[in-house]
């Protein structure tokens, strides 16, 4: 199993340590996953999340290469934007989601810690006839998230830049901590907050740096099981469950990523999904019934299989039982009824809008 | 494994149930070991009052943020109370686990043999340690 450099601050900070994708990363620190997602609301977050892969890409031909590899409009994407993206493959499908940052000369692919290996070998093998050159650049860069209301406060006085121009998924080369680093006003929690990409071998110094600024702010270090609460609430899809190799985006609801007017491998097989209709959709739901809905769970109606769970739990910032599911269209609008098959006995659960949470702004 | 709290005044079960004899009827919960291992508890399901309960029969469920878990009865006999509290705030099993009981159990003739079936609390000390939780 492989370790991120921050292994032994996780120990000695009283991580639990998991396997995740390989990875042994904490799955919560001693304050728990729901006081860390609280502290994300209400204050700020720090999350180790080197395990997650970053490709370089250079070269004349790397706009018209993105073009072809994922559905958002790279020609659209100025220097220093951050945008959410997909790979398909031929039928539609997802290779992954991931983020793309133009930066001066190059651009920055960020991809999930499961896929990275895939991601790779299929990028490589479209890259036939582009002048390109594309580099797995995983192992060097160093990546952590620090998110919530008060990420900004924390960290501005251990960077140059000034945070408060930096938009929303727009990015900035800075210094942190005298060391340059790349900065995106990104995430993934529904809150505030940067991405931070830093040299691998200052991950522990800064990593200290912050918890110390931002001990007095409420900051809490947060495990897997805070990111996962968060990122559901907001309704961001997880590779694996929301999305997958089986899933269109259109049926996971994330059409609005796709930019039709340029040619993406997948784009046919998806535009006859988008003219004839998917027969299933990802929906938000909330039990009736008391029960923790879980992933996997099957969904019923009146004994007849209609779908499944692809996330669950009580959210904490909502104190509600809500999930995440696939079910027939013919479910899929907001106050449609089904039953959560919980250990064999069914539970009542109505579809309510999505995202569940969103943040004021 | 974190430290975790030992109940001098209960038996343990394998599946990290706790059980108190008070007066003729036993009181179950889950060990402290038991919460920690689990984190935030967020959900409680448990039996119903009359019902007959066999030893080591799943009879309620504690989930967490992480999972769900089976509450196995340690004795055989009837549910005569549960702890309705859990409903509200099943953090408390988190919070104070050998006070939140789950349910109480009017046992059989056999709780003697059941009882002996379990761990002191210095057996399932040594035992929560050798299983590497």
């Amino acid at each position: 199993m492989r370790r991120t450099n921050l292994y032994e601050t996780h120990l000695s900070l009283g991580g639990r340590m998991v396997d995740f994708a390989g990875w042994e990363l904490p799955v919560q620190y001693p304050a728990g996953p729901i006081q860390e997602h609280h502290a994300v609301r209400q204050a700020a977050g720090l999350f180790d999340i080197d395990h997650m892969g970053q490709f370089e890409l250079t070269g004349p031909d790397a706009e018209a290469f993105l073009q072809l590899v994922q559905v958002a409009d790279s020609t659209s994407i100025d220097v220093f934007d951050a945008r959410y993206s997909l790979l398909t493959y031929g039928d539609g499908t997802v290779v992954d989601d991931v983020f793309l940052y133009r930066l001066p000369e190059r651009w920055l692919i960020v991809v999930n810690a499961a896929n990275r290996d895939k991601d790779f070998a299929w990028l490589s093998a479209h890259r036939n006839g582009f002048d390109i050159a594309l580099t797995d650049i995983s192992d060097d860069l160093y990546m952590m998230a620090l998110q919530g209301p008060l990420a900004e406060t924390i960290l501005q006085p251990l960077v140059t830049a000034d945070l408060s121009g930096l938009a929303a998924r727009r990015a900035v080369e800075t210094s942190v901590e005298g060391e340059q680093a790349l900065i995106g006003r990104t995430g993934y929690t529904g809150e505030d907050g940067f991405e931070l990409y830093l040299p691998a071998d200052r991950a522990v110094a800064i990593w200290n740096a912050l918890l110390e600024r931002g001990r007095d702010h409420g900051l809490l270090p947060c495990g897997l099981a805070a990111r996962d609460s968060l990122r559901f609430e907001a309704c961001m899809p997880l590779y694996g469950h929301e999305i997958d190799a089986a899933t269109t985006p259109l049926e996971a609801r994330l059409g609005w990523v796709i930019h039709w007017e340029h040619d993406f491998i997948g784009r046919t097989a998806l535009l006859k999904v988008k003219l004839e209709g998917s027969d299933r959709r990802l929906v938000g739901f909330e039990m009736v019934d008391r029960a923790v809905p879980r992933e996997h769970y099957p969904i019923a109606v009146d004994g007849d299989p209609i779908g499944y769970v692809t996330s669950g739990m009580k959210a904490p910032t909502l104190d509600r039982f809500v999930g995440m599911a696939y079910v027939s269209a013919a479910y899929a609008s907001i106050g449609s009824e089904f039953d959560i098959m919980v250990r064999g006995q069914p539970k009542k659960a109505k579809v309510v809008k999505r995202p569940f949470y969103r943040r004021r702004t | 494994m974190a430290d975790y709290k030992l109940d001098q005044s209960v038996k343990y079960a394998k599946s990290h149930e706790w059980v108190r004899i008070d007066g003729k009827i036993a009181v179950v919960g889950i060990s402290d070991a038991a919460q920690d291992m689990l984190s935030d508890v967020v959900y409680v399901e448990l039996p119903k009052v009359g019902a007959n309960v066999k030893a080591g029969q799943e009879v309620a469920v504690v989930e967490s943020v992480k999972a769900a878990e089976d509450v196995v009865a340690p004795v055989s006999g009837v549910v005569v109370e549960v702890n309705e509290d859990l409903s509200a705030t099943p953090e408390i099993v988190n919070e104070s686990p050998y006070e939140a009981w789950f349910f109480k159990i009017e046992p059989t003739d056999s709780v003697d043999a059941e009882l002996a079936n379990l761990m002191t609390p210095e057996e399932y000390d040594k035992f929560v340690e050798e299983s590497g939780n």
